[in-house]
């Protein structure tokens, strides 16, 4: 099931630069997978070497951060939008 | 000690500075995480991990240029630590900002039973009044520099307010986004000059979710997204102030409030680099941080031990401080362990406590964080985390008059009476009989 999976720099860069694009996955866990098949420079920049997330990155499904969902295993359907970001400074 | 408001230009002193003409004192932006180098622009994070970047600067430059008598020659500004500031030419946008007054708080000092204590008072800072003059003083001098014309912050208020006052004052035009539900005169004080200002419906953390998102998208400088690296140095230009103020010494203990946890960060090092510079001699010293329990991520965690956060959803009146999910938590929890500082958060209502004690005991209005930081310090010194023969700074960040909606109804109230010498003594017996009773 697609869902729509948009980036910022730098992390569009790694996706050849592009600012959206479809992945069809069943959740985030997923998703990581199938991005990182797709975007082969991806994985090192997405994940630690533990295969979490890296701890300045920040993922949303549909605008909630996914570490008040189920994190990786956040359950994705047909449509939703995923937003990965680097985390920003206060404010 | 006078604030030294100017008219002419600090770029007018005699002294010749060694300043290259595109990179100052600075050599280049650097990942945090490993180290990667970048080019000086308008960009925050590591291509590779997603580190934040900092500012690395010429220490060696730095420490021919920069030394005591040089420093106390320029006006009483943020300015006069210049060298370790990112801007490659002269600043052009606040430069009365700073050297805000440290007070000795003997009152205080005597209610929470400590030795000695200072208030560092960024509630007086110019021009809106918190230490966010500081950072986007800073901010904007360098996006100037890299050629833009549009500025922009996501903000949970003060800076909203000094992003707008700021560009305003150099002409820029200014965007600041904030959670709608901000307190009225933070929204004023935005308003007011000018700006273009935006209410998102949301906390916080969605304002910036949003803002990275605009600033990726129109290239504006957004202070605390693709500005970052510049900005948040600004605020070591408190603690520069902190330890000029001490007579060149670190203090032994600070407290610092914590949204994002990126001002106790650059506390620690602004001691740092005064340290390596020998402006000040090395010694221990301690950062503790402050958080409000109504959004406490990085107290929790430093009570449980972690080095890493997990974020919340923000429920506390300390609306500056209400970030769930803070972008340098790793980092200030780093520095308290490595300064063997404390941590602590308090409720809603020891924010008020502590912003009355403040009030009552130093005639200074703080704001809600700096109710928290009261708050805090009062329970590390109870709790023995800060000895009651030591001394410490407590670092005051932002005005009362910005949050009035948190205090109302809390301070007590006005009595009325009709202009008559009667009905003012019938009060004063009234309150004679009623202290009597009590």
């Amino acid at each position: 099931m697609p869902v729509i999976v948009r980036s910022q720099e730098p992390l569009r860069k790694a996706m050849d630069n592009e600012a959206e694009v479809e992945v069809s996955a069943a959740n985030v866990a997923d998703l990581l997978v199938e991005l990182r098949r797709r975007y082969p420079r991806l994985p090192e920049r997405l994940l630690d070497q533990n295969g979490e997330v890296r701890r300045f990155i920040n993922i949303y499904v549909n605008e909630e951060d996914i570490r008040f969902l189920q994190n990786q295993e956040t359950e994705l359907k047909d449509g939703d939008e995923v937003t990965i970001i680097p985390a920003t400074s206060g404010g | 000690m006078g604030r030294g408001f100017f008219s002419a230009p600090i770029w007018q002193s005699k002294r010749k500075l060694d300043m290259d003409k595109n990179a100052g004192f600075m050599k280049a932006l650097k990942c945090r995480e490993c180290g990667r180098e970048y080019p000086l622009a308008a960009t925050h994070v590591c291509e590779f991990d997603f580190g934040p970047l900092e500012v690395a600067y010429d220490y060696d430059r730095i420490k021919e240029a920069m030394t005591k008598a040089v420093i106390q020659s320029r006006p009483q500004t943020m300015w006069r630590y210049r060298e370790l500031l990112p801007v490659a030419g002269d600043p052009t946008v606040g430069f009365q900002v700073g050297f805000t007054p440290l007070v000795k708080a003997d009152r205080l000092a005597r209610r929470l039973g400590i030795r000695e204590l200072w208030i560092k008072n960024d509630t007086v800072n110019y021009p809106t009044l918190s230490f966010k003059d500081r950072v986007v003083s800073v901010a904007l001098s360098r996006a100037r520099e890299l050629g833009f014309t549009t500025v922009a912050c996501a903000s949970t208020g003060n800076l909203a307010n000094s992003v707008a006052a700021n560009a305003a004052a150099a002409g820029l035009r200014a965007y600041v986004f904030i959670p709608s539900d901000l307190e009225q005169g933070k929204v004023v004080n935005s308003l007011v000059y000018g700006a273009n200002v935006v209410g998102i419906k949301g906390h916080y953390d969605e304002v910036n979710r949003l803002c990275a998102e605009i600033a990726g998208k129109y290239g504006w400088a957004f202070v605390n997204v693709n500005m970052r690296p510049y900005y948040a140095e600004g605020s070591k230009s408190m603690g520069f102030e902190i330890v000029e103020q001490l007579g060149w010494r670190i203090p032994k203990h600070t407290v610092v409030c914590m949204a994002s946890g990126s001002l106790l960060t650059k506390i620690q090092k602004s001691y740092q680099e005064l340290t390596k510079l020998g402006l000040t001699a090395p010694t221990d010293y301690h950062i503790h941080g402050a958080q409000a329990t109504g959004c406490a991520p990085i107290s929790q965690a430093h009570k449980a031990g972690l080095d890493f956060f997990k974020p919340v959803k923000p429920n506390t009146i300390a609306k500056s401080l209400a970030i769930g999910t803070p972008a340098d938590g790793f980092y200030a929890l780093k520095v308290m362990k490595e300064t063997n500082g404390g941590c602590d958060d308090v409720s809603d209502d020891e924010i008020r406590e502590g912003i009355k004690l403040l009030a009552e005991c130093e005639g200074i209005f703080a704001e809600t964080a700096g109710g928290v930081t009261v708050g805090v310090a009062k329970k590390l010194i109870a709790s023995g985390r800060i000895p009651t023969h030591d001394s410490a700074v407590l670092c005051v960040t932002g005005n009362g008059l910005k949050t009035l909606d948190a205090v109302a109804g809390h301070v007590g109230q006005t009595r009325e009476i009709r202009p008559s010498l009667r009905e003012f003594e019938a009060l004063l017996d009234a309150e004679a009989k009623t202290s009597v009773a009590a």
